[in-house]
């Protein structure tokens, strides 16, 4: 039975987007769990990874390793940061036989928090209440590689006073891709119109995902097209109250 | 010599001598449906009908060579050398040339032919589809050449579907050069998508059951 | 690490957005329909199975390859090997010759497109004429297809309706149904003419010595029945083993590339006209083409790239596909395959933008019938690009800021130093950031902005807020 969660709340949340953290911590204390926050966390290494430079990823990931080496249990909050840990580490050590069984260790106690709630925790209400219309962003990295897509949407069903009305094209990437929003800026922006073009058409006033890049991708695409429709993380949801 | 160059090329990317034996394939997935020949016919016509093609029932061979006059509604048509349709009575009917044996004469024929009438070797009932070996019974333009095509097949030669028909034939070409699987009359959405039908094969495909 | 400016008119064109959009959708809608667990409940199955077999196959091509022609040459056809696509003009140019023939149709191989078959034959004085509707079409305009499946995608029917009446002379026609019979009309001509018949093949079966070919219009069995010679040019990972391998995919191949549980037509050749059969080829050559496919082979890693069936689901499945369009990638093959297999024929830094021009979304090799892993193939483009760049001393600025990023990433203390400043610098409303509007007008500040609003930074960092949470309580 986990009691103690380790968290891991990525460098975007830190520096960015606090707040996704602090609601995170909020629903994990307010379900029983202790949380403790190793201070010697940064990132995974997924951006060098994506970008080709596999060395400075592997010592990113190195260091990652080393902070959450004796967790007994690691929550997330973004489905790409969880599974550059459980799927792509794997190939960044391929070489590294040492590397290679700690990565194997970790990989089976590292979750993305609504793969935590529903899988561990084992729980669908966490009591929370929002009234709002909401429509949900499947995130790509935790639809195809976690495998994530009825699981948030239970979550959600529970959540008091929300309504939460299906875009057309929920599966569509939102065009971050993390340095290719900046290498290729109009080809994620047209992406991105595309996606704030089909949360518009639902009439939600908030779209809700399980990444912060995606969801800064999405806002900011919405503040432009001067929609005042907020994304919000899921963990911001089920912390409400 | 390049093909001893590309093999070499093959064998030393594979890390294999000239001469090796393969590994063992994987074992051939087939699963053939337990389906009677009732319920093979209707899927047959559900799968044709959905692409468009006309589906036939007759009760006898008569009535199929009733039927087939109908569709012909008097056009000049070529029948195939197939033995069925000489017993169906097709080969008698009025505007209708069969028993072409040069392909100068078949091709001028079909060219200018209303229809094209074979039978089949076989048929799939869940795509709907006509299986045809080609052979001196069966030309491939017959099928082909003319805008309408016209079939008529015995019931029992309908299989339930590919898995089936790879079990009956694992070598199709001890048997014919060209074996062709027609679902369907000929169809193109090139042109903005929309669907065009009888682009360069027959825009009309009737299969009469019997 | 540029994008063509190419890219930029694409985007600035909407109505072509919209038809490339708009169309993918469609194909995108076809397919679901017939892959979905009610419909073919076998689905990931076969998928697998495809996979297996590919796999098995290019693991042991050497013998499958000597298989194939064993059993081509028994059933009198001529199996022609070709390093590259000089050797494979060269043979039909030698061939022509020999027969005496002048018109060569052609039905759709992008094989031969790889290797510029057509220009080569133009060139040679024998005229070469594409049969299927697409291709006919595009050929006239002298334009590369735009979908490996739908290779006019990009098209109106006014385009059609110009380029037919500028070069076939006919009357201008905007009826799509009338414009399809127009080429109907000329393309039988030619057919029945034609001296020889040059098609690709979606599949060789060793055990057979037979080309599959799966198509829709008929133009293929009129290419490979009317002319009195049949040339068939194909990649040899195009093996498969046993006829019975087709059975898996057959069922992928159709509903993968259009939603159609089967082609309209699918033929299985096997050599000339047998003895007794009164039409078909007298003669048949089988062209074998390497061209760069047992360099590939020879990469354990990139190997899979070879399993493609070349349905064309990745390209409607992939997001920026159907935001650039096919004519945006620098080869025949677009969209994620083409993102794949260019750099590996064309040598990785002869376009080295393309691999990085993804968001690894990952929905093509959800729908690769064949289980390719693309977004994982891309991403050891990608290393290997920076590798090399590396050695050549190119993109250094972008190296040293990885560099200098991954060092911050090891020394939480100075990354949260790092963090501190960067949000005194843009805290709130922006900061110094706006106050200083030379920071935006630069790099990835310039290119994030151009598209849309910058985040609304956080004054404290999550490690900060909570130290402060833990003494507070």
């Amino acid at each position: 039975m986990v009691k103690r969660v380790t968290l891991f709340v990525t460098c975007l949340v830190d520096q960015l987007f606090p707040k996704i953290g602090l609601s995170m911590a909020d629903v994990l204390e307010s379900l029983g769990y202790e949380l403790d926050f190793p201070e010697a966390q940064t990132c995974c290494g997924q951006p060098a990874f994506n970008g080709g430079h596999w060395d400075e990823a592997r010592q990113v990931a190195r260091h990652f390793l080393d902070v959450f080496r004796d967790s007994e249990c690691v929550v997330c909050p973004s489905g790409s940061c969880a599974s550059m840990v459980t799927h792509h580490f794997e190939e960044l050590f391929a070489g590294d036989p040492g590397r290679l069984a700690e990565v194997r260790a970790l990989r089976p106690r590292v979750w993305e928090f609504s793969q935590f709630l529903l899988d561990v925790a084992g729980v669908e209400d966490v009591g929370a209440r929002l009234d709002r219309v909401v429509t949900f962003h499947d995130s790509c990295h935790g639809l195809r590689e976690l495998r994530i897509k009825d699981g948030p949407r239970r979550l959600l069903a529970k959540v008091r006073g929300l309504e939460l009305r299906e875009m057309d094209i929920p599966e569509e990437c939102c065009g971050f891709g993390g340095t290719f929003s900046v290498k290729f800026p109009e080809v994620s922006g047209g992406m991105a119109r595309t996606k704030i073009d089909s949360i518009l058409r639902t009439g939600a006033d908030a779209v809700v995902g399980l990444d912060s890049s995606c969801l800064m991708q999405i806002e900011g695409a919405l503040r432009r097209a001067g929609s005042q429709v907020r994304a919000m993380h899921l963990a911001e949801v089920l912390a409400s109250r | 010599m390049s093909r001893e160059i590309i093999l070499e090329r093959v064998r030393t990317a594979l890390g294999r001598s000239a001469g090796q034996a393969p590994a063992a394939p994987p074992e051939a997935r087939v699963r053939i449906p337990e389906t009677g020949v009732e319920e093979r016919i209707e899927q047959f016509r559900r799968a044709l009908e959905a692409l468009a093609g006309k589906f036939h029932v007759a009760a006898s061979k008569q009535e199929a060579r009733a039927r087939a006059a109908g569709l012909l509604e008097g056009r000049a048509a070529v029948a195939s050398n197939s033995p069925y349709l000489a017993e169906c009575g097709i080969t008698e009917l009025e505007g209708v040339r069969s028993g072409f044996t040069r392909e100068a004469e078949l091709r001028e024929a079909c060219a200018t032919a209303g229809a094209g009438i074979t039978s089949a070797d076989y048929g799939l009932a869940d795509t709907g589809t006509l299986v045809m070996l080609s052979s001196a019974r069966e030309a491939r333009m017959i099928s082909l050449l003319p805008p309408m095509h016209v079939a008529l097949i015995p019931r029992e030669i309908i299989l339930t579907g590919l898995d089936e028909l790879f079990t009956i034939l694992p070598n199709p070409a001890e048997l014919t050069s060209s074996m062709v699987l027609i679902t369907g009359p000929s169809r193109t959405a090139d042109i903005e998508q929309i669907l065009v039908r009888g682009v360069h094969g027959p825009g009309e495909i009737h299969v009469i059951v019997v | 690490m540029t994008a063509p400016d190419k890219i930029l008119t694409t985007l600035a064109n909407p109505p072509l957005q919209k038809a490339v959009y708009a169309a993918t959708g469609r194909l995108m809608d076809h397919r679901r329909a017939v892959v979905n667990p009610e419909v073919l409940p076998d689905y990931q199955e076969l998928r697998t199975a495809a996979n297996a077999i590919k796999r098995h196959t290019l693991e042991n091509l050497d013998y499958y390859l000597e298989q194939l022609e064993a059993n081509v040459t028994r059933r009198g056809g001529k199996v022609i090997w070709c390093k590259d696509g000089a050797e494979v003009a060269g043979f039909l140019v030698r061939l022509a010759k020999e027969k005496n023939a002048r018109l060569v149709v052609k039905s759709k191989s992008m094989t031969t497109e790889e290797i510029d078959l057509n220009e080569k034959l133009e060139q040679a004085g024998i005229e070469t004429v594409e049969t299927d509707l697409g291709e006919f079409i595009i050929q006239l305009l002298r334009q590369k297809p735009y979908h490996i499946v739908a290779p006019a995608l990009h098209l109106t029917r006014y385009d059609v309706a110009d380029v037919f009446t500028q070069r076939l002379g006919v009357e201008r026609e905007t009826v799509i149904e009338k414009q399809t019979m127009i080429a109907r009309r000329v393309l039988r001509e030619k057919f029945l003419a034609a001296d020889i018949g040059v098609s690709g093949a979606n599949f060789l079966v060793a055990g057979d010595g037979a080309v599959v070919l799966c198509t829709n219009e008929g133009n293929a069995r009129l290419t490979t029945t009317a002319p009195r010679i049949h040339v068939a040019v194909a990649g040899i990972e195009k093996l498969v083993p046993r006829a019975a391998d087709l059975a898996v995919f057959l069922k992928l191949l159709g509903r993968s590339a259009t939603g159609q549980p089967l082609t309209v037509y699918t033929s299985f050749l096997s050599g000339p006209r047998r003895e007794g059969e009164i039409d078909g080829p007298e003669e048949f050559y089988l062209v074998l083409l390497d061209k760069g496919r047992t360099q590939v082979l020879a990469d354990r890693e990139k190997r899979q790239s070879l399993f493609c069936i070349r349905c064309g689901s990745c390209l409607n499945h992939c997001p920026v596909y159907r935001k650039i369009g096919g004519h945006n990638y620098p080869w025949v093959y677009s969209g994620p395959l083409g993102a794949v297999i260019s750099p590996l024929y064309q040598g990785m830094m002869h376009d080295s933008w393309l691999p990085f021009a993804s968001s690894l979304c990952g929905a093509c090799a959800d729908v690769c019938p064949v289980k390719i892993e693309l977004p994982k193939l891309l991403l050891e483009h990608r290393e290997e690009i920076v590798r090399t760049k590396a050695a050549q001393g190119r993109g250094r600025l972008e190296k040293l800021g990885f560099r200098l990023w991954a060092w911050l990433m090891r020394h939480p203390k100075l990354y949260e130093l790092a963090g501190t400043a960067g949000s005194v610098i843009a805290s709130g409303d922006g900061g110094w950031m706006t106050r200083l509007p030379g920071l935006l007008n630069v790099g990835p500040g310039k290119a994030w902005t151009s598209q849309r609003d910058m985040p609304a930074l956080a004054a404290q960092s999550f490690r900060q807020l909570w130290r402060e949470r833990r003494s507070r309580s």
